[in-house]
């Protein structure tokens, strides 16, 4: 698996969060756990304003936020709390107003556009709420898409493009196009699409937010499953029973943190167990995770 | 996203509406095709003139009597004609050395009849040189001859539309006797056909010696319709026509100024014609070019319209990581590929509609207007897509997602 490899190598040397003095920052902050382990976003009193014509809107204020390698992170909130602000940042998209944000060790606000959209397509795997599938494209063309930006050679594409389908359980779905397929099955194929790319970092915003609660839990399934291969996962989300899916859920209100917990540890390849921080309830819970994904 | 890459998903926006696609097709095509078309038929008018001054022979000069009055000698004017005596002067070489051959021409139309057969013909009563002057060649037969004129000969050259008119069974025309007007004539000579160029067909003639055409249609009257002057080269023909001018005018006691005659050069004509001809195919090329333009426009209008349309999409693309780069060659390609299918296409139809006789004029395809025509509408794509394009490709990821 090459998202395996991915996880599994050393990071470069950070250039920022680590070195940065640890600033008081407005939002409460999850201290890093386990000191060897890579973080994935590190976000430091990130900022976004926004002119909606006179009156200056903050959507977020002063957030600090560390996600690290092989987590499941929930982010709640209400609309309007910014949690769809932070998404667009996290997912580079957007850029902070003010305050920096680190994916994998990059600074993103030093990069151009065109550098951005490597990010975008090397190191983030997005899934949105209206699946957002390219039009009179079949599911195996959308997947390989985001394989065409990153520059891999045809053959390779559809290698990897159904390894990605298969992932999914869509690879008898993959010549069809998205007008053909069910909600489920589209959300089914732009997972699939995210994750092909091997990113650091598989982001979802409301992925369940248009789909019944079967395909719900179908989806969430494979979420829970890429994550207990090692993949980082972040979902943005309004629903207490999508969040509970994963192992952190960090709640903003007003553009700010107002609660961050943990409910099952960080797992990863290398180090199985990491308890530091997490509840005592948690392997059971994940048992059930695993149990539902297959 | 390699070129094939790139090819397919122009393909797939270009298919996704395609009477629109059509439709924006349709002005690139009318444009092209009108180029080629119109060139085409500039040019094909051009060249009918052209051969047709070329038919009547570059080097040589046509005299007519323009009827203004000649000398005025004490109280008596008399009109001015060419006569007998000014084509003498004409051919002695002392007095116009650059001239080669003068044919005095008496000219009437009359209708030739052959058993029941009836043809209005053009009727040229001339010398011998005047086949030669005119580019006239005898297909069969022979010319009319020096000896024919001064015996009056009622003999006669015919030209080939007439033999085919009056001899309708296909007899041998060669010795037969056909009327003209009231008078008979024998055939000693078909003349090989000159084809018809505009106005005058060519090959609608009877040349016959001008001694026996004065005598029997026309009457005697001491003068000429017009002199045929050949000169001895294209390239000393403006000093024959000097000569001419001269000798007419000391012919008339008058001055250059003031010749009743009006001397034709057929080169000053052909350079006349072709200026006129060329100004005429700019304008038609300017007309057709601006067609070329509007279908250009559409292309920029339609593109602007897809890319609205495909806001979502675009920012869809640029969020799993489409570089501006992928994003600008994809819509540069749609339009180019829409011009591109248009200006095929009007290639083709311009080639195909060149071939068929328009406003009486066989065009002729220019081969500097096909290629011209599509560069430009490829030139066109390129132009009038970069714009909407670029709009496209600067798009902000978060934005055109937001858009639906």
């Amino acid at each position: 698996m090459s998202s395996r490899r991915l996880f599994g190598r050393r990071g470069k040397p950070l250039n920022g969060p680590r070195a940065l003095p640890s600033r008081g920052a407005a939002a409460p902050v999850s201290p890093l756990p386990g000191g060897g382990r890579r973080p994935v976003v590190v976000l430091r009193a990130v900022t976004k304003t926004y002119k909606a014509g006179e009156v200056e809107v903050h959507a977020l204020r002063r957030v600090s936020l560390t996600v690290e390698a092989g987590d499941f992170v929930a982010i709640m909130g209400a609309s309007g709390s910014g949690k769809s602000t932070m998404m667009n940042i996290i997912g580079c998209l957007d850029v902070p107003t003010r305050g920096h944000y680190w994916l994998e060790g990059v600074d993103v606000r030093e990069l151009e556009d065109s550098d951005l959209s490597r990010i975008r397509n090397r190191k983030i795997g997005f899934v949105f709420q209206n699946y957002n599938l390219v039009p009179r494209t079949t599911a195996l063309a959308n997947v390989e898409l985001a394989l065409a930006y990153g520059g891999v050679k045809p053959k390779e594409r559809h290698a990897r493009a159904m390894a990605a389908l298969r992932e999914v359980g869509l690879e008898d779905r993959s010549h069809h196009l998205p007008s053909e397929m069910s909600g489920g099955q589209q959300q089914r194929a732009a997972i699939a699409r995210a994750l092909v790319t091997a990113p650091a970092l598989i982001l979802a915003d409301e992925p369940t937010g248009n789909l019944d609660t079967a395909s719900s839990n179908e989806v969430m399934a494979i979420f829970s499953r890429l994550n207990a291969e090692g993949r980082t996962v972040v979902i943005i989300t309004h629903e207490q029973d999508i969040a509970s899916f994963a192992r952190r859920i960090v709640r903003l209100r007003d553009g700010q943190i107002y609660e961050d917990s943990r409910i099952v540890p960080v797992h990863t390849s290398d180090t199985r167990m990491e308890q530091r921080e997490a509840p005592a309830e948690a392997a059971p819970a994940s048992g059930n995770l695993s149990g539902g994904a297959s | 996203m390699n070129v094939f890459d790139n090819l397919r998903v122009a393909i797939g926006g270009i298919s996704s509406n395609k009477l629109r696609s059509v439709l924006t097709t349709l002005g690139v095509l009318i444009g092209v095709s009108a180029v080629i078309i119109l060139v085409a038929v500039g040019t094909g008018s051009s060249q009918a003139v052209e051969s047709r001054i070329n038919q009547l022979g570059t080097n040589t000069l046509t005299v007519f009597n323009t009827g203004r009055f000649g000398r005025a000698s004490g109280t008596q004017t008399q009109v001015a004609s060419l006569t007998i005596a000014d084509v003498n002067a004409l051919e002695n070489p002392n007095n116009a050395p650059d001239v080669k051959s003068v044919s005095p021409v008496v000219s009437t139309s009359e209708t030739a009849t052959y058993g029941s057969a009836t043809y209005t013909t053009t009727v040229e009563g001339s010398t011998p040189s005047y086949l030669t002057a005119e580019d006239y060649t005898v297909q069969a037969g022979s010319e009319i001859s020096s000896q024919d004129i001064t015996s009056h000969a009622q003999v006669v050259d015919i030209g080939s539309d007439v033999a085919s008119n009056l001899f309708t069974t296909g007899e041998n025309p060669l010795g037969a006797t056909i009327m003209i007007g009231s008078t008979n004539f024998e055939v000693i000579g078909v003349l090989a056909s000159k084809g018809t160029s505009g106005l005058t067909d060519q090959d609608a003639i009877a040349i016959a010696p001008y001694t026996a055409v004065e005598d029997h249609l026309t009457g005697y009257s001491q003068s000429f319709s017009e002199l045929i002057v050949q000169g001895r080269s294209a390239s000393t023909l403006n000093l024959a026509e000097a000569e001419v001018e001269n000798v007419l005018a000391a012919q008339n006691d008058t001055t250059v100024a003031d010749l009743p005659f009006q001397v034709l050069n057929q080169a000053t004509l052909l350079s006349t014609v072709e200026s006129t001809s060329s100004t005429f195919t700019v304008l038609l090329a300017a007309v057709a070019a601006i067609s070329l333009l509007v279908g250009g426009i559409g292309v920029m209008n339609i593109m602007l319209v897809t890319v609205t349309e495909r806001t979502h999409e675009i920012g869809i693309r640029k969020a799993i990581g489409a570089p501006k780069s992928a994003i600008l060659t994809q819509f540069l390609f749609e339009a180019v590929l829409l011009s591109l299918i248009g200006g095929t296409v009007g290639v083709v139809i311009g080639v195909v509609g060149s071939r068929f006789k328009i406003a009486g004029v066989q065009p002729v395809i220019a081969p500097y207007s096909i290629v011209l025509a599509f560069g430009v509408s490829i030139a066109v794509g390129v132009f009038f897509g970069f714009y909407p394009a670029n709009r496209a490709a600067s798009l902000r990821p978060i934005d055109a997602l937001r858009y639906e």
